[in-house]
C-alpha cells in the first residue's frame, strides 16, 4: 500500500520534470529565476487551498464552497478593517478573516456532520449561499485600495530573482511563509494526532472508524471548520498579495483545486492522500496554466488542458484499480492450477 | 419476472415527494395570488414561463438521470453549450455555402441533427470514463465539463457566435396557435419519451437497479457498464436539446453561457426527490419541481427588490431545506 502511493507521487513527479523540459526546449525560458520565482507565487494561493480540500477528500467528503468561504472572508475582513482605519499588526487582519472562515466551516460542517448529508451537495447550496451574501446583501464590488498593513504585507519580499538576459525581475512574495505554516499544521496534524488518524479512519470506512472508537460525528465538524479557518487565511493571503480586493477573482478555483488533490493520488472514494501528492499536483497544474504563454499557446486552451489532465490524471489511477482488481482472481486461478 | 418487475415498481412509489410537492406549489401560487395576483396570473407570464422553462427543464431531467443511476453529471451545461456552439458554427458556415437561400431550413436541420449527435457522443466519453476506466463520476465529469467548456472556448475564441440564420430564431419562438411555444412541445415530447423509458421499458427498471445497488446488480447478470453508457448519453442528447433550445432563445451561442444551471439542475432534481445515493426518483416529481422552481424564479422576479443575488441566496437555501426536511420526513 504504501509503496503504491509513493509510486503515484513519482509519476507525478515525472510529469512535472518532462513537462518543464519540453517547456525549456520550447521557449528556453522555463528554467530562469524569475519564471521559478512566478511559479512559486502564483502557486501560493491554491497550494494554500489544496491542504483543506486534501484533508476533506481524504475524509470521504468534497467541498466546493471553499473559495466562496475566502471570498466572503476576505472581502469583509477587508471592509471591516477599513471601515476602522486599522493600523495594527496584519496578524489580526489573518485572525478575523480565519474566524469568519471558521463560523461558515462550522455552517457547512454542522450540516454535514448532524443531518448527515452528502458533503458536495451541502457545499454546493451553501457555495451559492455564501456567495448571494457577498453579492446581493453586501453588493460586494472591488475594493481598489487596502488597508496599509495589508498592503505592505503583500509587498514584503524574501528576495528578488532577477533574469540576467532580459533583466526581468520577479519578487518572492513573503507569503510563502504563510503556505509553509499552513503545510506543517496540516502535516503535524495529519500525521501526529489521534485527529489525523480518525481523518483516515473515516474517509476507509466510517463504520468501521464508530467502531474503532473515533468520535467521527465530531471529527467531520471539525474537519470542515478546519477548511474553514484555512480557506479564510487563504482569502486574506490573496488579497494582500494582490493589492486589491475582487470579490469574484476565486470563484471556479473549486474545480482545479479538487482536481490538483486527485492528481496527486488523493483517492476521492477516501481514506489516502498525502500532502506532497498534493502538493506536486498543485504544482503541475500551476506550471500548466502559467506556461501555456512561455509556448505561445494562447490562453483560451487553458480550460481544455486542465480538462484534459483531470481526465487523464484520474483516469490513470481508477484504471489501475480496475485492472488490479481484474488481476487478482486470474492470480487465484493461476495458483490454483500451479 | 413480471411479477417482480411490478413489485419493484411498487417499491419506487413509495415516497411522499409527489404530495409534498404538490403543496409547496400550491402555496407558492396561492402566496402569489394573495401578493400580486393581476400580475403573476396573466397570460404573458405564463408564457415566458413557457419559454423559459425547457432549457433548464431538459438539463434537470439529464442531471436526475445521471443522480438515478448512483452518479452526478456536472457537465451538463459544457455538453449544452458545446453542441450549440457547433451548431451555430455549422449554420454559419453552411449558410454561407448553399445557393438557394430557400434551402436553409435544412442546413438548420442537418446541424441541429448534428450537435444532438455531439451531445451524445459527449455523453458517450462520459459514460465509458465513468463505467470503463472506472474514474468516479463526480470527477469524470467535472474533468469533461471543463473539457468540453474548453474547446467550445477554442473554437469561438471566446466570443459569442452571432449572426445564425435569422430563421432559426424564428423557429425557437414559434408558438403553436399563437399559444404554445414550440420549445415546450419539444419539452413535452422529450419528458414524456424519458418518462415512457424509465417507467415502462426494460432500460428502466435496469437504471434503478444499479442505482441502488450495483454490485448487486452485476452479481445479477446485468450489464452494469451499459446501462451507465446509455444514461449518460441519454444525458448528453438532452443537453444538447436544451443548448438548441437556449441558442434559439439568446440568438447567440457562447461557451459560458448558462453557468448557473448546474446548481439549478441539482436543485430541481433534489426538490424532486432525486434520492443523490441513486436508485430513487421519479420523472413526473421531477417535472412537478421544475414547476415549483419556475414560479419560484418568476415569483423572485416579481419584486425588482430582490437582485438577481438574492436567487442564488434564496437557492441555497432552498436546495439545504429540501435536503434536510427530506431526511426528517424519511426517518419518521
Amino acid at each position: 500500500m504504501g509503496k503504491k502511493r509513493l509510486g503515484h507521487e513519482f509519476y507525478v513527479f515525472l510529469a512535472i520534470v518532462s513537462l518543464s523540459l519540453i517547456i525549456q526546449a520550447r521557449s528556453g525560458q522555463f528554467f530562469t529565476l524569475n519564471n521559478l520565482v512566478d511559479l512559486m507565487v502564483s502557486f501560493i494561493v491554491p497550494a494554500i487551498f489544496a491542504m483543506c480540500e486534501l484533508i476533506v477528500i481524504i475524509s470521504g467528503g468534497m467541498d466546493v464552497s471553499f473559495p466562496a468561504v475566502a471570498s466572503l472572508s476576505m472581502f469583509a475582513t477587508t471592509k471591516i478593517l477599513l471601515s476602522m482605519n486599522y493600523t495594527g499588526n496584519v496578524f489580526f487582519a489573518f485572525l478575523l478573516s480565519g474566524s469568519f472562515g471558521l463560523i461558515m466551516g462550522a455552517i457547512n460542517g454542522a450540516l454535514i456532520s448532524i443531518f448527515n448529508l452528502p458533503a458536495l451537495i451541502v457545499t454546493l447550496g451553501t457555495q451559492s449561499i455564501f456567495m448571494g451574501i457577498l453579492q446581493g446583501a453586501l453588493n460586494a464590488q472591488e475594493i481598489a485600495e487596502i488597508p496599509k498593513v495589508m498592503f505592505d504585507f503583500g509587498n514584503a519580499k524574501l528576495f528578488v530573482a532577477t533574469n540576467p538576459l532580459n533583466g526581468l525581475k520577479s519578487n518572492m512574495s513573503s507569503s510563502i511563509l504563510i503556505l509553509f505554516a499552513v503545510v506543517i499544521i496540516t502535516y503535524v496534524f495529519l500525521h501526529f494526532t489521534m485527529w489525523g488518524r480518525g481523518v483516515y479512519a473515516i474517509g476507509g470506512d466510517s463504520n468501521s472508524a464508530i467502531r474503532a472508537g473515533f468520535k467521527v460525528k465530531q471529527i467531520k465538524f471539525s474537519i470542515y471548520c478546519f477548511v474553514g479557518i484555512v480557506a479564510g487565511i487563504a482569502g486574506m493571503t490573496r488579497v494582500c498579495m494582490m493589492q486589491n480586493c475582487q470579490p469574484n477573482n476565486l470563484i471556479g478555483m473549486e474545480m482545479t483545486v479538487i482536481a490538483a488533490v486527485v492528481l496527486g493520488g488523493t483517492s476521492v472514494k477516501g481514506g489516502s492522500g498525502t500532502i506532497i501528492g498534493a502538493l506536486l499536483g498543485t504544482f503541475l497544474l500551476t506550471i500548466i496554466s502559467n506556461s501555456l504563454l512561455l509556448l505561445s499557446i494562447p490562453t483560451y486552451w487553458q480550460s481544455f488542458f486542465t480538462g484534459l489532465i483531470i481526465i487523464i490524471g484520474t483516469g490513470v489511477t481508477s484504471f489501475q484499480l480496475i485492472l488490479s482488481s481484474h488481476r487478482l482472481p486470474s492470480m487465484r486461478k493461476s495458483k490454483n492450477e500451479a | 419476472m413480471k411479477h417482480d418487475a411490478l413489485s419493484f415498481r411498487k417499491l419506487q412509489k413509495n415516497d411522499n415527494t409527489l404530495l409534498n410537492n404538490l403543496v409547496v406549489a400550491a402555496v407558492i401560487l396561492i402566496t402569489m395570488a394573495i401578493l400580486k395576483s393581476s400580475k403573476f396570473f396573466s397570460f404573458t407570464n405564463f408564457q415566458s414561463m413557457a419559454y423559459q422553462l425547457p432549457q433548464y427543464g431538459l438539463m434537470a431531467f439529464a442531471m436526475a438521470l445521471a443522480m438515478i443511476s448512483g452518479g452526478i453529471d456536472l457537465s451538463i451545461v459544457g455538453m449544452a453549450n458545446l453542441s450549440s456552439m457547433i451548431a451555430a458554427l455549422m449554420m454559419i458556415k453552411l449558410a454561407n455555402l448553399i445557393p438557394n437561400q430557400n434551402l436553409i431550413i435544412y442546413v438548420i436541420i442537418i446541424s441541429c441533427l448534428i450537435a444532438i449527435l455531439i451531445g451524445l457522443l459527449c455523453g458517450l466519453l462520459n459514460g465509458l470514463l465513468i463505467s470503463k476506466i472506472g474514474i468516479p463520476p463526480i470527477l469524470a465529469t467535472l474533468g469533461s465539463m471543463q473539457l468540453f467548456s474548453g474547446v467550445s472556448i477554442i473554437l469561438s475564441k471566446g466570443n459569442a457566435i452571432n449572426r445564425l440564420p435569422p430563421l432559426y430564431a424564428k423557429i425557437g419562438n414559434y408558438a403553436l396557435f399563437n399559444i404554445v411555444p414550440l420549445p415546450l412541445l419539444i419539452f413535452i415530447l422529450l419528458a414524456l419519451s424519458v418518462s415512457f423509458m424509465l417507467n415502462k421499458s426494460a432500460y428502466g427498471i435496469k437504471l434503478y437497479m444499479v442505482g441502488s445497488n450495483t454490485k448487486a446488480a452485476k452479481f445479477s447478470g446485468l450489464h452494469v457498464d451499459k446501462i451507465i453508457i446509455q444514461t449518460y448519453c441519454l444525458a448528453g442528447i438532452l443537453s444538447s436539446v436544451s443548448g438548441l433550445i437556449m441558442m434559439s432563445r439568446l440568438n447567440s451561442a457562447k461557451s459560458d453561457y448558462g453557468q448557473q444551471y448546474t446548481l439549478q439542475c441539482l436543485l430541481i432534481a433534489i426538490l424532486g426527490g432525486v434520492n443523490p445515493q441513486g436508485g430513487h426518483g421519479k420523472i413526473s416529481n421531477v417535472m412537478i419541481a421544475i414547476l415549483i422552481f419556475q414560479f419560484l424564479s418568476s415569483s423572485i422576479n416579481m419584486f425588482p427588490y430582490f437582485s438577481n443575488f438574492y436567487k442564488l441566496l434564496i437557492w441555497g437555501i432552498v436546495l439545504l431545506g429540501v435536503m434536510i426536511w427530506n431526511k426528517y420526513s424519511k426517518s419518521r
